[in-house]
Formats: C-alpha cells, sequence, structure tokens
C-alpha cells in the first residue's frame, strides 16, 4: 500500500467529511433546539444547488452565484419554517417524519417543474479547476482543496457564533431548556426561525460545494441526509463539536473502507469473493458505527452538556 | 347510507376503467421518469412518442394506445406497474426498461400474463441464456456484447493494462464479464460502486486507486447522470494525462450536453462502442435523428434510438397479422424476421431474440453547429451474437 494513496485518500475522506459537517450542523442544531426531526433538510441541499448552477448561469461567476444563492436559500428556509415547520413542533416525531417527507416529494416535483429532469451542471472558473501539487508529490483536485478549506472555515466560524456570541447564547440556551429560556424572555419562536434558515444556508452551502463535481440533480440530498442523521447520532443530537468530530469520523470511514476494504478482505477470501463483497460491506460500515455507538453510548460520542 | 355511497362510487369507478376491446393497440412502456435517472426515461418516451406520430398513430389499421409507468428506478416499483399494466390496462405489448435489474424483477409478470415483452434497453445475461422466453425480444442488445468490443479495441490499440469501475448491479456485472472475456492485457484494479435510487456520485476515492494502480487505460460504465459525474471528476483529478479513457454506455446524448456546459474538454476525443450512433448512414436514422432534433432541439441518446426501434418491431407485428391481436403465433413469427425498418440498419434475430448486429467505434466530436456528439469511426465486431444465446433452449 503507497503512502502517497492513503494520503490521497485521506484528503478524499476529509473532503467528505467536511461536506457532511455543513448539512449534520444544521440537522443537529434543529433536531437538538426544537426537537424537530426535518427528513427535508436534504431538499435544502438540492435547492442551494440549483439555485447556485442557476445564478451561476446568469451572472457567469460561480463565486457571485454562491454569495447570491446562499441569502436565496436562508429565504427558502425561512418560508419552510414559517409556513409548514410552525405548525409541526408540538406534534410528535413520526409527524415530523410525514410531513417533512411530503416536503421531499413537494421539492423534487418542485425542482422537475422549473428545470426540467436533466440536472444543472456548474462550470468551475479555471483557477479552480486544476490540480495542486501537494508535498510528497501528491496530485489533488483544486476544488476539492477549496471545498475543504471553505467547510473548516464555516466550521470555525459557526464555532465562534455560538459560543461567542450573544445569539450564541441564545441559541444555546434555546437547546439547553427552550421553556425557560423563553420564560428569560427570549423570542423562541424567531430564535427557531433563525436556526432553521441558517441550518438552510449550511445545507445549501453544501449543495453548491458539490454541485461542481457531481451537478445539481432531483433527489441529490435524499440519500446524503440519510449519512447525516447518522452523524447526528454519532455525535449526540444537538452538539456541534459532536457533529464535526462524527461528520470526519464518517467521511474516513466511508472513504477508507471504499478505498481498502477489498485489498483488506483479499488476505481472507478469494479475489471474486472479495470483489463483490467489499462494496456492500463499506457501504454497511457507517451502520456498524452507528449500531456500536447506540450500543455502548446511546447519547453519542458528544452530547451537549445540559438537557 | 355513507357505505353506500363509497360502495357506488368505487362501482361507478370501476366501470369508468377504460373499455377492453382489440379496437387499438395498447402499448404499456416502463422507463424511469423521477430520480435523477428520469433523464434517460424522457428520451424514451420522447422517442416513443415521435415513432407513434411518424406512423401517423396507427398500426395495420388500428389505433395505437401507449401507457407509460414510472418505475422509480427501483425494481419492485417496475414489477408492480408491470402488474398493472398486465391486468388491469390488459396491454398487448409491455415495452421500456431501462435496467436490467427492474427487467429481472418484471419479467415473470409480464410473460406469465401472456404477453410480449420488449426491452428498449436492458439486456441482462440471465434472459440471453436459461430464462430466455418466446414471447421476449430486445431491440438493444445483450449486455456483454458492447463491453466485449471495447475489449477488443483495447487490445488493437495495444493497451496492455487496465482499471475497471462499473456500479455494483446486474448490468454492471456483465459490463465487467463483457471486457474482461475479450481484454487481453491484466486487469490492474477493479471497483464496484454502490447502484440504485441512492447511487454512489462521488468517486474521489476510486479515482485515486485507479491512479495508483498504474494502469494504462481505465475503463468505466456509468449510465445515466452518473456518467456526467465520473467524467467530470476523471478531468478535475487531472486524470487525462495519466489514464485513457474508455467507455461504454457513459458518454451519449444524456452527458454530454451537461459537460459542454460544464466545459469537461477531457472528453473530447474519447473513445466508446456502440451499436449505433446518431450518423450510422442509414435511412431510417438520418429519418429519426433529424425529426428528433427538430421535434426536441437536442440529439436523441441510443436509449431513445432503441426506443424508437420498439415501435416499429411492434408494428411490423400487428401489421403481419392484419391487426388481429389475438394471433400472438403469427405477431411472434413476424417479429422473429426483424423485418422492419431499424435506425441501425438490417439485422437478424438470434434464436434468443436479442439482435446478431453489427458494434461500432465511436469517438466524441463537435459537430458543425458547435454540439458535443459521437461519430461513428470504425466497424469492431460484424454480425456478433451475444454468448448467452448458447445457453437459451430455443
Amino acid at each position: 500500500m503507497d503512502a502517497g494513496l492513503v494520503a490521497a485518500q485521506l484528503l478524499n475522506g476529509l473532503q467528505l467529511g467536511v461536506l457532511l459537517f455543513l448539512l449534520a450542523s444544521g440537522l443537529t442544531l434543529i433536531f437538538g433546539i426544537m426537537d424537530f426531526v426535518n427528513l427535508a433538510h436534504g431538499s435544502l441541499y438540492m435547492v442551494g444547488a440549483y439555485l447556485c448552477a442557476e445564478l451561476t448561469d446568469a451572472t457567469g461567476s460561480f463565486l457571485l452565484a454562491v454569495a447570491l444563492a446562499l441569502p436565496a436559500t436562508a429565504l427558502v428556509g425561512a418560508a419552510v419554517e414559517l409556513l409548514v415547520v410552525r405548525r409541526l413542533y408540538r406534534r410528535d416525531h413520526l409527524d415530523h417524519v410525514l410531513a417533512t417527507f411530503g416536503l421531499i416529494l413537494c421539492f423534487d416535483a418542485l425542482v422537475q417543474m422549473i428545470w426540467g429532469p436533466e440536472g444543472m451542471a456548474i462550470r468551475l472558473p479555471a483557477w479552480a479547476d486544476g490540480q495542486q501539487h501537494l508535498p510528497g508529490g501528491l496530485v489533488f483536485p483544486t476544488y476539492r482543496l477549496l471545498i475543504i478549506g471553505a467547510g473548516l472555515a464555516v466550521a470555525a466560524g459557526l464555532y465562534v457564533l455560538v459560543v461567542r456570541t450573544k445569539l450564541g447564547m441564545r441559541i444555546r440556551a434555546g437547546a439547553s431548556n427552550p421553556a425557560m429560556a423563553g420564560a428569560l424572555g427570549i423570542d423562541i419562536g424567531r430564535l427557531f426561525t433563525l436556526v432553521f434558515a441558517l441550518g438552510a444556508v449550511m445545507a445549501g452551502l453544501a449543495g453548491m460545494m458539490i454541485a461542481p463535481i457531481t451537478e445539481a440533480s432531483i433527489g441529490m440530498g435524499n440519500e446524503i441526509i440519510i449519512t447525516a442523521f447518522v452523524v447526528v447520532i454519532v455525535g449526540g443530537i444537538g452538539s456541534i463539536r459532536g457533529a464535526f468530530v462524527a461528520a470526519l469520523l464518517i467521511g474516513l470511514i466511508d472513504t477508507m473502507g471504499r478505498s481498502f476494504l477489498d485489498m483488506a478482505l483479499k488476505l481472507a477470501m478469494s479475489a471474486q469473493a472479495a470483489e463483490t463483497s467489499a462494496p456492500a460491506l463499506s457501504a454497511m460500515l457507517i451502520y456498524i458505527l452507528m449500531a456500536a455507538v447506540l450500543a455502548f453510548r446511546p447519547q453519542g460520542l458528544f452530547p451537549p452538556k445540559t438537557r | 347510507m355513507k357505505k353506500t355511497v363509497l360502495a357506488l362510487a368505487a362501482a361507478a369507478a370501476l366501470l369508468a376503467s377504460p373499455s377492453v376491446g382489440a379496437d387499438k393497440v395498447r402499448i404499456g412502456f416502463v422507463t424511469t421518469l423521477t430520480t435523477p435517472a428520469g433523464v434517460i426515461g424522457r428520451d424514451m418516451q420522447d422517442a416513443v412518442n415521435l415513432a407513434i406520430q411518424d406512423i401517423g398513430g396507427k398500426m395495420g389499421g388500428l389505433e395505437v394506445e401507449l401507457i407509460v409507468e414510472d418505475d422509480g428506478f427501483k425494481p419492485e416499483v417496475g414489477k408492480q406497474k408491470t402488474d398493472k399494466l398486465v391486468k388491469q390496462d390488459d396491454v398487448h405489448f409491455v415495452a421500456g426498461f431501462i435496467w436490467s435489474h427492474v427487467l429481472l424483477a418484471s419479467r415473470k409478470s409480464a410473460l406469465d400474463g401472456g404477453k410480449f415483452l420488449i426491452s428498449s434497453n436492458a439486456g441482462p445475461s440471465q434472459i440471453a441464456g436459461k430464462l430466455c422466453h418466446e414471447n421476449f425480444f430486445s431491440t438493444s442488445w445483450q449486455n456483454d456484447q458492447t463491453p466485449m468490443a471495447m475489449g477488443e479495441v483495447l487490445n488493437q490499440r495495444g493497451v496492455k493494462s487496465l482499471y475497471v469501475m462499473a456500479p455494483n448491479y446486474a448490468a454492471g456485472k456483465n459490463m465487467v464479464a463483457g471486457v474482461e472475456r475479450t481484454f487481453k492485457g491484466e486487469i490492474l484494479g477493479k471497483d464496484m460502486t454502490k447502484w440504485g435510487k441512492d447511487a454512489q456520485l462521488d468517486f474521489s476515492a476510486e479515482l485515486a486507486k485507479a491512479k495508483a494502480s498504474g494502469a494504462e487505460a481505465i475503463f468505466v460504465f456509468y449510465p445515466g447522470k452518473a456518467g456526467g459525474a465520473f467524467i467530470r471528476q476523471y478531468q478535475q483529478a487531472g486524470l487525462q494525462d495519466d489514464i485513457a479513457l474508455y467507455t461504454v454506455f457513459t458518454v451519449d446524448a444524456i452527458a454530454l450536453p451537461n459537460l459542454q456546459k460544464a466545459g469537461m474538454t477531457g472528453v473530447l476525443g474519447s473513445l466508446n462502442t456502440q451499436f449505433w450512433g446518431p450518423d450510422l448512414d442509414t435511412p431510417q436514422n438520418s429519418k429519426f435523428v433529424s425529426g428528433f432534433k427538430k421535434a426536441y432541439g437536442r440529439y436523441p441518446s441510443f436509449y431513445a434510438a432503441q426506443s424508437y426501434d420498439t415501435i416499429f418491431l411492434i408494428k411490423s407485428a400487428v401489421e403481419a397479422v392484419g391487426g388481429n391481436l389475438d394471433d400472438m403465433d403469427g405477431m411472434r413469427a413476424a417479429m422473429k424476421k426483424a423485418d422492419f425498418p431499424s435506425v441501425r440498419g438490417a439485422f437478424r434475430y438470434g434464436n434468443n431474440h436479442f439482435p446478431v448486429q453489427n458494434f461500432y467505434l465511436r469517438k466524441v466530436v463537435e459537430d458543425a453547429d458547435g454540439v458535443w456528439t459521437t461519430t461513428v469511426i470504425d466497424t469492431v465486431l460484424k454480425d456478433h451474437q451475444d454468448v448467452y444465446a448458447a445457453e437459451c433452449k430455443m
């Protein structure tokens, strides 16, 4: 096994990890603070990607498109909260799941009506499209490095927002004990809308960042949202720090499984059996991790301190 | 009272369902209209509609009724929809089917129901071999054939080592088996990735492995959306300088428009094999391609070409029996002759009712209008029959 490949796969795992973090941080906030299960979080990821693709076409600049699409996604998120989600907080989790599953179908149909079934490609600016030569002879796509950088920057920004600002204090208060926070004069309704919009922006950003790689397509969020839920559960519901660690962990496990599991299995079984079982097993790895966490530490790796 | 009303309403609904008579040729068409793969289904549906329009909506004096169903990219849904077409709509022909696993799940419903089953795309080895059936016909190919042609191309071009990537499902396995059967060099690595409604679209880990393997070339099968995503990442990783790209069913009229839009020039000049190409010089093909471009403003994909052929195959059967749709034997005998104008030119059916046909080498080029498309540059296999035909007792 050569060291260059391992290093490349570590970077690939890190890139998947930061993407998962962007999705999972919003999910865990919404889940932790509002006790709301939002299956439609993946739809906001898709909406972000489509808005960005449309705006890239219109403005000719990917960066400008991202800058415009972020507030637009926030508006969509806020609208969803005000029109639909707000009515569901007092209902139980099954109702949340049903309603947000309905939202997924609505968003998918809406995107198909507006943009058609063929998906939207985003053309990267030339400076982001090449490869970088890293120390050790490693060649890595520039754009994937940018995703890692942007993702880590957003994570740091979110940390500062939650831990160092007044708004963050309110969010933390809402997460610890919403009833008490309300009694102390925090406008819980407004806080919820804000948190939901913030989650939407981060999900949208993840969609915008992946779209130049896989292109924006209908239902693109429906798979990754399941992985994001795994991240939330492994990290501890409501915990941003937990989401960060779990996202990187799961990104690495998934990538390493896809990379090296077939090689490892070939030591123990025939090449043919290893080739067919490796993809199935590597797809299962993250769920095995989740099951282990649920069995031994059901509150997650880094649960929020006060509940 | 409420119950009575409900019962009456149900009875009315039942009575209102389309009257079942032999006055129309009913064709059920199962394809994928939702999920990102819906773009393939749209191409097929557009081609079928164009074909029906081109024959004036009539076959052997009977009107044609088309019922399109969405399989949602899921075998179990495909089977349900096939059951519905057979039992509720009582169609005469069940056609379509993009995906091998969907066709495999649905075949029994159609064939046990005494209907003709026509695959407009999928060609799994099982149906070509042990599970062959007198009422099954294909207007496409058996899965292994196109990659077998590609294996020959690799040999001709002196490629000694290869990396292989395909999705982990019935057709993906056939594609890999096909290229392994004819490629004489060494296969240095292989990845079978997750497929289905939640298919894997990010291939960063696999591409890093392919590069590290040191293979001269990479053979890829990624139909539909995944094809565009793969090519994009192949170019973003700068692999076009390290590992030459050879594809089947990946770089097509579905993927090329978005690749062109994204400026993925690395795909220009890349080679793929296919039984057909938009510039293949046959009278029916010229009519089809120009008609399709005129109606929909884009190049048809091979999925569209096969779907167009499906309607003409059915028409040849209905006309041979003078519109007597109860004459299954007559229609079957007519279809066996493959006596219809096919976009690929003349071909014959093998014992397993898969076409015995040519396979061409195609190259990605820019056409006179600046649109990216493929052009046929060589014939790789002539009158080729799939290897599973020998296992078919028919």
